[in-house]
């Protein structure tokens, strides 16, 4: 599972990640330099593996409704990049039609 | 008196600790011309930090179990007086709006706060050189690395600018540079320690860690930092107990593991000497030594670093300039998003996002982020085993190698490579310390002691125990 | 172009505001309308840092609604990151389910076909998430402005199977499941406030075929009538496009409502990657079976049973039920004021009418409305007992409904009492014959038709008082004294 180059426009894509010409080819060495020490992995038998491993089995804790808000130490105009009549400004989206993408 | 910390640590008065922080941190030259161990300080707020303090303790006041004792926090900790910048241009100058649960506790405890450290940019590193805003240097040699992502925590204590420092663990990111500067690290047991206010790298990795001039010190402020936190759901509601009492404790009939795959034939033999030497002392105070293997130990890395790159991918989204943060302009939401995020992330930042994404990726993700965290699974059920099968503990060198030359590792997967001793404690989440054991050339050498989940007491009666036999000798 | 010979094909995602107080993974208020972003706080702002602890109601609640639409609830569910780049996702991904989800299997019925065969929308997967915040493309030019206080509100995603096969079914099943929903009080169901929100998928096939067409996702429809509307247009759109000999494009089309048609969405990245993995910030959620079920037990009684309920107690007729159903409210009024009263149908005619009518008229809720269900059953017992009139008890129902007073006080203070007492009837009846001698005359000379003329005098002179029946037997009486 080699990398291509198209493979890292993508994922550079994805990611929101501008390459300069001149790094990709690097990069493409780099990530398939990194990932075909990975390649170990594919030989392991994990059949007998029930869920990944990591946090919590026993489950999570749960808040109760309600409450005091989180107190902010720093008003949000002291971190926002921009600010104005109290919404976070960015630029407008490239089409309007992007406008309507929301949460799925 | 200032704290129950190692006498030699104490000085007279809060206000006292304080400057004395400073005055070393200039004799040092810890800031950016120098070491570059610390990245921000603000020596006005803390002297009066150190005198309210001090007030408390002369009317008699309860002042805390650090009472007036300096420290730093690694720059990825949330802090409301300091900035947290990550090691980052992505938050140069941020200063957070709230406090990591971590910080908070130890101003209750009455430590005060005197710097935010230098480190790999968002902890992604081994040396401390990935950071935007130049690499730290190792107190011991200049030349060299402190290690990392912690290394100015490490070094702050290693060149005796602050008795303790807090420093965050993903893949050893604690006692790799404890090593290599010769201090104690802790890494805790995953979910001993609140991750809340810890700028999240790998989050199933993730523990905030300690370093101490002692083992006593680092036990300490454990027992400070430790515990059930609400706004951490991975934190365990278990009790925290008096670390301080390993001490007494003693390792008569202990079983302590040798895991034959952490003694390689490439491993420096003089490293391995080392390690037997530490072993023998312990032995000689009644523990068992006991010839282990840990075979999957060589598949640590390629998990870790599909792991940990793919949640960093999903960690790292949300620096996209609109709300904090680094923004650079642009004529479309979109150009904004790349331009700020090309400009913010640094070269290894970025590797790790491209490759954590990559192997998130439709057509990947089975072959990769679901493999690797199956096979993670196994490395956990091995450690549990070998505990269960009455291991106390594990010991093994906490790196392959001395701290090494700035530049000296070009090659990413040769950096990675660093952590090949330390990894695994993170994917089992099990506790792990490193101890200074000696000295190679003049460098510091680091031995490491591994304990079942939650049974940090058991890695400190070890740590204190050879930190005990060796004395003098851990240093020469 | 022939529509008919072909079938619409119909799912819907229907994304619905759990109503807690706080948010799904902070306690920030879910309080609509406040100014911009002025419920945020360090965690749903995604400050560095910061991690999610997931609210118990939300939890709660998302129970219920799996239980209300017969789902199975899964005693382990795992939360993911669904992640992708929009400036009103704070962290760049969404908490929400993905392989794990709360609740799966479940059904919906939604009425009955011609054949009286009821018609069922099984419900593929119910499961929780948090909601994005608002993006405002035109309120300023050139920039958009980002509000977060809608940003980790709770949400369930209601995922339906492709069982609906009109755009009356995909109404029928929307209005059923709102009603639903309120009934189990698991949200307010308000579309104006975005705390319902639907996506249809939307294909057209040849009538008798088995297999699916391609479906298309239609989105930004913003009420029931419009999502109606919208898949028409679709469906035609599909169906000219096909009869063409054409293929229908697996995209997503945006309705717009004004114009009545539906566009595609540019589809701004070429494949959406979203790049799902387990939440490492949460553990997975673990429920107890005994908790699950004591939540199936606890729903209220669902708007199905209480209509069949309805019907076997109180003996209505259909149109009585469905509008007496219509919401959890006025079910309750009906219900407290036909128990105290005893006659079902008498109370529903008044409820449908007066009470209704009323409060349609105040725009209040039945649960703000002054006449309490029990003083409306006293004084429809005033009329039964013939205490009062029929007439009389619409003006006490008025003065009730202004002032809030018992109807019995207020019938007393007007005067309103019926008399039943013969002797001032008699009074009355002498008094109306002296002042009409004529028609008195004839009347006691058998002339019957002008019984009614006398007996409206007489009611006429009681002011309403006097109880007609006696007036009656009285003057009847005389006739052929
Ligand atoms: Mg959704
Ligand atoms: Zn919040």
């Amino acid at each position: 599972m080699a990398v291509s180059r198209e493979d890292l426009l993508h994922v550079a894509s994805l990611a929101r990640l501008a390459l300069d010409e001149e790094a990709v080819p690097r990069l493409v060495r780099e990530l398939n330099g990194i990932l075909e020490h990975m390649d170990v992995l594919r030989k392991v038998d994990t059949s007998g593996v029930t869920g990944a491993a990591g946090v919590g089995d026993a489950g999570m804790p749960l808040r109760e409704d309600g409450g005091a808000p989180y107190p902010l130490a720093h008003p949000r105009e002291a971190f926002a990049p921009e600010m104005r009549d109290g919404f976070f400004i960015v630029p407008r989206l490239a089409t309007h039609e992007d406008a309507t993408e929301s949460v799925e | 008196m200032i704290g129950p910390l190692d006498p030699r640590d104490v000085p007279s008065s809060a206000i006292d600790a304080v400057a004395d922080a400073f005055e070393r941190m200039a004799d040092v030259k810890a800031g950016r011309e120098g070491l570059n161990l610390i990245l921000w300080t603000d020596r006005v707020r803390a002297a009066d930090a150190a005198r309210s303090c001090q007030r408390d303790i002369d009317a008699g006041r309860e002042g805390g179990v650090l009472a007036g004792v300096p420290y730093v926090a690694k720059d990825n900790i949330a802090t409301t007086e300091l900035p947290t910048s990550c090691g980052s241009r992505m938050l140069e100058n941020y200063v957070s709006a709230f406090e990591a649960t971590a910080i908070t506790r130890l101003r209750n405890a009455g430590a005060i706060l005197v710097g935010k450290s230098n480190c790999d940019e968002f902890a992604m590193g081994s040396s401390t050189e990935y950071s935007a805003f130049g690499p730290a240097r190792n107190p011991h040699d200049p030349a060299r690395v402190p290690g990392g992502s912690s290394g100015g925590s490490a070094g702050a204590v290693a060149a005796d600018i602050v008795p303790f420092a807090l420093g965050s663990e993903t893949g050893g990111s604690v006692r790799q540079p404890a090593a290599f500067c010769g201090v104690v690290g802790v890494k805790p047991t995953y979910g001993r320690v609140s991750r809340y206010g810890l700028v999240a790298f790998a989050s199933s990795l993730d523990q905030i860690g300690v370093f101490g001039k002692t083992v006593h010190d680092a036990a300490i402020v454990m027992e400070v930092i430790a515990g059930l936190d609400p706004h951490d759901a991975t934190t365990a509601d278990a009790p925290v107990p008096r670390y301080r009492d390993a001490e007494e404790r003693g390792l008569e009939g202990m079983v302590i593991g040798r895991p034959k795959e952490y003694f390689p034939p490439s491993l420096d033999p003089r490293i391995a000497a080392l390690c037997d030497r530490a072993l023998a002392l312990m032995r000689a105070q009644g523990a068992t030594v006991r010839e282990i293997s840990l075979p999957t130990t060589d598949l640590a890395i390629p998990v870790y670093y599909i792991v940990a790159p793919a949640e960093a991918s999903s960690n790292l989204a949300r620096f996209d300039g609109a709300r904090y943060g680094l923004r650079v302009r642009g004529g479309t939401l979109r150009d904004m998003y790349d331009r700020t995020r090309s400009a913010g992330f640094g070269p290894e930042v970025t590797r790790r996002i491209l490759l954590g994404t990559y192997v998130l990726s439709a057509g990947y993700y089975d072959a990769y982020y679901k493999k690797a965290q199956e096979v993670r699974a196994l490395i956990a059920a091995e450690f549990r085993r070998t505990f269960a099968s009455g291991v106390d503990l594990i010991f093994t060198p906490t790196t392959p190698s001395v701290a090494f030359r700035h530049g000296a590792k070009s090659d990413p997967y040769e950096m990675y490579l660093n952590d090949i001793f330390t990894v695994t404690a993170n994917l089992a989440g099990i506790p792990g310390i490193s101890v200074p054991i000696g000295r190679l050339d003049g460098l510091p050498v680091g031995g490491q002691l591994m304990a079942a989940h939650f049974d940090e007491m058991a890695m400190f009666r070890g740590a204190y125990a050879l930190e005990g036999a060796l004395g003098a000798e851990a240093h020469r | 172009m022939s529509l008919d010979r072909w079938e619409m094909v119909v799912g819907l995602e229907v994304h619905v505001q759990l109503k807690t107080r706080s948010k799904a993974f902070c306690a920030c208020s879910t309080q609509y309308g406040a100014p911009p972003n002025i419920n945020t706080c360090p965690v749903c702002l995604a400050l560095p840092g910061t991690l999610p602890v997931l609210n118990f109601e939300a939890v709660r609640l998302a129970v219920r609604a799996a239980h209300a639409l017969s789902c199975t609830v899964n005693p382990t569910s795992v939360f993911a990151r669904k992640n992708y780049f929009y400036p009103d996702l704070p962290k760049g991904y969404q908490i929400s389910q993905y392989d794990r989800p709360l609740a799966v299997n479940g059904s919906l019925t939604i009425g009955e076909s011609a054949d009286g065969t009821p018609i069922t929308v099984g419900i593929t997967r119910l499961h929780l998430e948090e909601d994005a915040g608002k993006s405002i493309h035109d309120r300023y030019p050139s920039a958009t402005a980002i509000d977060l206080n809608r940003a980790g509100v709770p949400l369930v995603e209601i995922v339906s199977e492709p069982d609906m096969r009109s755009s009356r079914d995909a109404g029928a099943y929307l209005r059923t499941l709102k009603q639903i929903l309120e009934f189990t009080e698991v949200s307010d169901v308000n579309m104006e406030e975005g705390s319902l929100r639907v996506d249809a998928n939307v294909s057209a096939r040849l009538r008798g075929e088995t297999k699916l067409g391609t479906k298309t996702e239609v989105k930004n429809m913003n009420s029931f009538s419009g999502v109606e509307r919208a898949l028409e247009a679709e469906f035609a759109r599909q169906v000219e496009l096909l009869e063409r000999g054409g293929r229908v494009e697996q995209q997503t089309m945006l309705w717009d409502g004004t114009r009545g048609v539906v566009r595609p969405a540019r589809s701004k990245e070429a494949s959406h990657d979203y790049r799902y993995f387990p939440e490492p910030d949460l553990p997975p959620l673990v429920l107890s079976k005994a908790w699950i079920e004591e939540q199936r037990t606890s729903l209220p009684e669902l708007p199905v049973a209480r209509r069949a309920r309805f019907a076997k107690e109180y003996a209505l007729p259909p149109a009585d039920i469905e509008s007496l159903t219509s919401s959890v409210a006025l079910a309750d009024y009906y219900e407290q004021a036909a128990r105290a009263h005893g006659d079902g149908k008498t109370v529903a005619n008044w409820v449908r009418g007066e009470v209704l009518a009323a409060v349609n008229a105040d725009g209040i809720s039945v649960r703000e409305f002054r006449v309490r269900p029990g003083d409306l059953a006293d004084l429809l017992s005033l009329v039964r007992d013939g205490k009062v009139s029929h007439t009389a008890a619409k003006r006490i129902f008025a003065e009730m409904r202004k002032s809030g007073e018992r109807p019995a006080q207020i019938a007393d203070r007007e005067g309103l009492l019926q008399e039943g007492n013969v002797d001032a009837i008699a009074v009355w009846v002498d008094e109306v014959m002296a002042e009409y001698p004529e028609e008195a005359r004839r009347f006691l000379a058998g002339e019957r038709k002008l019984l009614g003329v006398l007996v409206g005098a007489v009611m006429k002179k009681s002011k309403g008082r006097a109880d007609p029946k006696q007036v009656n037997q009285l003057l009847t009486s005389r006739s052929t004294g």
